[in-house]
């Protein structure tokens, strides 16, 4: 291969920022998040830039790639197209610190926010449980996360209209999801997704699944049986008509 | 004096993967106040690559499973170097880390009465590695870090500590700097845990991230603790080879335990030419055998025995080497890993076996990553794999029950304490040791905070010589670079203290390493504090250098084959000079790095019953 430019967002001391251009070497095989390194060590050693493992495991090197919301460290250079500029800024959607660099700690707050895990008592005569497999295969799929908040920084309620205090967001939908559907889970998390977590915000753009590096079906499988959930609970008509009766007769 | 903010723990965690985790938890689950400080953001320590799963006797799938034939395993693959007390101690509490883990939420793959299932894995003698897909380690970091945030811990995030602070020998603190601003904070703690993991970065080609730099080792050293067992550093045998990028990214043992078979350039199953004779008993016969194996069904009515590409990671390793260095490799310098031959056999019993779906449920990770990176269907093609710097048996000498080092105060668990694996860690072991022996050092952490309730001092001389020299990069001249330095020095670990060892390279080694050491004196840094890698890599760099002397020293030392330690020059073991040894590395009165042997241990006769019922009978050379 050859040559190829870059603009990556570089934050200024007064906390604006702007594009800057850099060209590197582009080899088989390489990714984002090697021409981020290689442009590093070659001209900007003080390029700020959060990873790991480099594999798609730890969802450190979260950013926006020609506008996309990707793991830098997924992100081949082969299927980008080099004839221009290849783009790389920060998410959007969290305050950067510096350069690719975002404050992602709002999301470690709001984890706090949900109920915990609350086990049944053990059942099986060694003292544990049994699940089968089936049972298990749904919340193993939301299980799959990496927490990297690619879906956080795609969804336009927290993207566009800023609904951080009102809206947990699809990573931490799909937590509540995990935790309600996991078989020995005991906790009642519905009131809260309704009141405090803000599920009816989701209008199902499915934006999150598709960024999902992790291919979770986060909308499908998770935040729309939530949803069902809360209707369940709270909309269901004969339900309201009984509660109803029965509130007048007390 | 330099600009610092004080926070006070009684017990401070210095790492926050699983061993850090789950000493974290367990400190503040005894009522002491716990501070957890985490190198990058919380939930992305190297445990989530771990993929394979965690061994644990739980007899779940083979009920002949118990303490015992763990722990002999677990011997039998350290070659009996091993901290027998640590090896115990974990073979009989894994289990129940393992049901706790559950209780906490962790949701294990199923066997078909509805209990954890169980996989085989290198040197394991039963099915022992409860698992989720290949993405166990993400599961227990995340069950941890879930179940940890809603007990009172006090996280710091992007900080990396530089520096412990004593108070006349006992530990008083921990001085670090935060990645977004540099600033300084001083914890203050009764007591301390290092948690930092692994060393990998000390070379080129390595399955581990930029944070495994040694932090824990170094810091423990300069403190005054004791290193123990530097030499034995194990390469993975399958790493991705190619594309360049991601060469050292891991290719789990798991795709082995599958199934999966090793070939060479011209299409040979290499690993059955070459079986050392104390795993011949329990090796496969031929292929058939060892299929039956993976699926765990009866050969000829006897049990099956496991294929010859799950012998120890060190063994299978060095015969790839071999390979490649024979003119045997694959394209980019590596062997072919496939799952075709097994597929092929099973699809022949099976009719309604699908291969395609079969993999991506088996190994899903697996699949993702060759897809994504290699632009490789591993279900259709074979892939090329090598070895790669994977973990450090070596690390800091601690109590076997209590993981004190020598320092009154200072705890060490997971990869950066060393003991319980000896010569080579068997797969799966290592997310069970962080769990076992994380928890003891949490529980001893905190009652050592508990009894020693008057904090020691945190002296300003300390933090202040700490800062002043961390500072120092960005006020020097020229032009040698933080990035050049570490490049040179994984340059010269990978070539010269690597799989295949020399007396003649390792000297070579040494003085290689002083000149990186003068370099590291000039390195300059520029641009400021926030968030600059270079800055951060110029830090490193003292840990790594230390690091890399203390693996050469003793793998000079050590004049023998033994485990992932192996001499081109002693390609055999030695066992009556080095069979019943440590290396013990400390700081002599004049900075100097100081070696010696020391004797192990005798082993406990119920513990020696047991390594000999696993062995014919038999009791190994190391332990007469």
């Amino acid at each position: 291969m050859a040559e190829a430019k870059f603009r990556i967002w570089r934050t200024d001391e007064k906390g604006g920022g702007g594009f800057e251009e850099y060209s590197t070497e582009v080899t088989e095989g390489m990714v984002v998040l090697d021409a981020v390194h290689q442009i590093q060590a070659e001209s900007a050693p003080d390029l700020a830039c959060r990873w790991n493992c480099k594999a798609g495991k730890c969802g450190s090197c979260s950013a926006e790639v020609n506008g996309m919301p990707k793991l830098m460290c997924m992100t081949r250079m082969s299927d980008l197209p080099l004839d221009e500029p290849v783009t790389v800024e920060p998410m959007q959607t969290f305050p950067v610190i510096k350069d690719l660099v975002t404050d992602v700690s709002w999301n470690y707050e709001q984890k706090k926010r949900v109920k915990p895990f609350a086990p049944r008592k053990p059942d099986a005569d060694d003292g544990t449980w049994r699940m089968a497999q089936a049972d298990v295969d749904r919340v193993q799929e939301f299980r799959k996360c990496i927490e990297c908040y690619l879906c956080q920084d795609v969804c336009h309620v927290l993207r566009d209209h800023h609904k951080h205090d009102e809206f947990i967001g699809p990573r931490f939908l799909i937590h509540v999801a995990a935790l309600e559907m996991h078989p020995l889970d005991t906790g009642d998390r519905v009131p809260e997704l309704k009141r405090e977590h803000g599920i009816g915000y989701c209008n199902i753009t499915k934006c999150c699944t598709k960024v999902c590096p992790e291919h979770i079906t986060i909308t499908d499988n998770g935040i729309i049986p939530l949803k069902e959930r809360v209707v369940d609970e709270f909309y269901d008509p004969v339900k309201r008509l009984i509660q109803l009766v029965l509130r007048k007769r007390s | 004096m330099a600009d610092y903010q004080q926070v006070d723990y009684d017990v401070l965690v210095i790492g926050a993967g699983g061993a850090g985790l789950r000493a974290a938890i367990e400190a503040s689950a005894s009522g002491v106040s716990v501070g957890l400080v985490c190198k990058s953001l919380l939930g992305k320590a190297h445990t989530v690559m771990a993929e394979g799963g965690i061994a644990a006797a739980l007899a779940n799938v083979d009920a002949r499973d118990n303490w015992k034939v763990h722990f002999a395993d677990t011997m039998r693959g350290g070659q009996y170097v091993n901290n027998w007390r640590m090896a115990q101690l974990h073979a009989q509490e894994a289990p129940a880390r393992v049901r706790e883990l559950e209780a906490w939420g962790a949701v294990f793959d199923r066997t078909g009465d509805g209990r954890i299932l169980q996989r085989n894995f290198g040197g394991h003698k039963y099915p022992r590695l409860a698992h989720v897909g290949d993405r166990t380690g993400l599961e227990l970091i995340r069950t941890l870090q879930d179940h940890g945030v809603h007990r009172g811990i006090g996280v710091h995030m992007e900080r990396t500590v530089i520096r412990l602070l004593l108070d006349s020998g006992r530990i008083s603190g921990a001085l670090a700097y935060d990645r977004e601003r540099g600033r300084w904070t001083v914890f203050a703690a009764k007591a301390v845990v290092l948690a930092t993991g692994g060393i990998g970065k000390a070379y080129k080609i390595t399955s581990n991230s930029w944070e495994y730099t040694g932090d824990g080792h170094t810091l423990a050293y300069d403190a005054g603790a004791e290193l123990i067992d530097m030499e034995f550093v194990q390469f993975h045998p399958t790493g991705m080879v190619w594309p360049p990028s991601v060469q050292g990214i891991l290719v789990t043992e798991g795709v082995r335990g599958e199934g999966g078979v090793l070939r060479n350039a011209r299409g040979e199953r290499f690993m059955f030419g070459d079986i050392p004779d104390n795993y011949k008993p329990s090796t496969a016969e031929n292929e058939e055998e060892g299929f039956l194996y993976v699926l765990g069904e009866k050969h000829h009515g006897k049990d099956s025995r496991r294929p010859p590409e799950l012998l120890t990671r060190d063994h299978v390793a060095r015969c790839i080497v071999r390979e490649v260095r024979e003119g045997r490799g694959s394209p980019h310098g590596g062997v072919f890993l496939e799952l075709q031959t097994f597929a092929e056999w099973f699809g022949k019993r099976s009719a309604k076996f699908d291969a395609e779906q079969h993999w991506k449920k088996k190994l899903p990770s697996m699949y993702h990553q060759f897809k994504e990176l290699g632009g490789l269907d591993i279900t259709k093609q074979a892939m090329e794999v090598g070895p790669t710097t994977h973990y450090v048996m070596g690390g800091v000498r601690v109590d076997s029950d209590t993981q004190m080092s020598r320092i009154p105060g200072l705890f060490a668990c997971g990869e950066c304490a060393a003991g319980i694996n000896g010569a080579n860690r068997l797969g799966g072991n290592s997310l069970s040791d962080l769990l076992v022996l994380g928890k003891r050092a949490g529980e001893f952490a905190a009652k050592f905070a508990t009894e020693n309730a008057r904090p020691g001092a945190i002296h300003s001389d300390q933090v202040e010589s700490a800062t002043r020299l961390a500072l120092v990069p960005f006020e020097r001249s020229g032009n040698e670079g933080p990035f050049q330095v570490q490049h040179d020095l994984q340059d010269l670990m990978q070539d010269l203290v690597g799989i295949v060892r020399k007396e003649d390279e390792m000297q070579r080694a040494l003085d290689g390493l002083q000149q990186l050491r003068a370099r590291e004196a000039k390195v300059r840094v520029t641009g400021n504090r926030e968030y600059n890698p270079g800055w951060h890599t110029a830090m490193d760099l003292h840990n790594l250098l230390t690091v890399s002397e203390a693996i050469t020293r003793a793998a000079i030392l050590r004049k023998e084959s033994r485990g992932a330690h192996f001499r081109e020059d002693f390609p055999k073991k030695d066992t009556a000079k080095f069979g019943k040894v440590n290396t013990v590395i400390a700081r002599g009165p004049d900075g100097s790095m100081q070696i010696r042997l020391e004797p192990i241990p005798p082993v406990p006769q119920e513990l020696k019953e047991a390594i000999m019922a696993e062995g014919g009978g038999q009791l190994p050379e190391e332990l007469r």
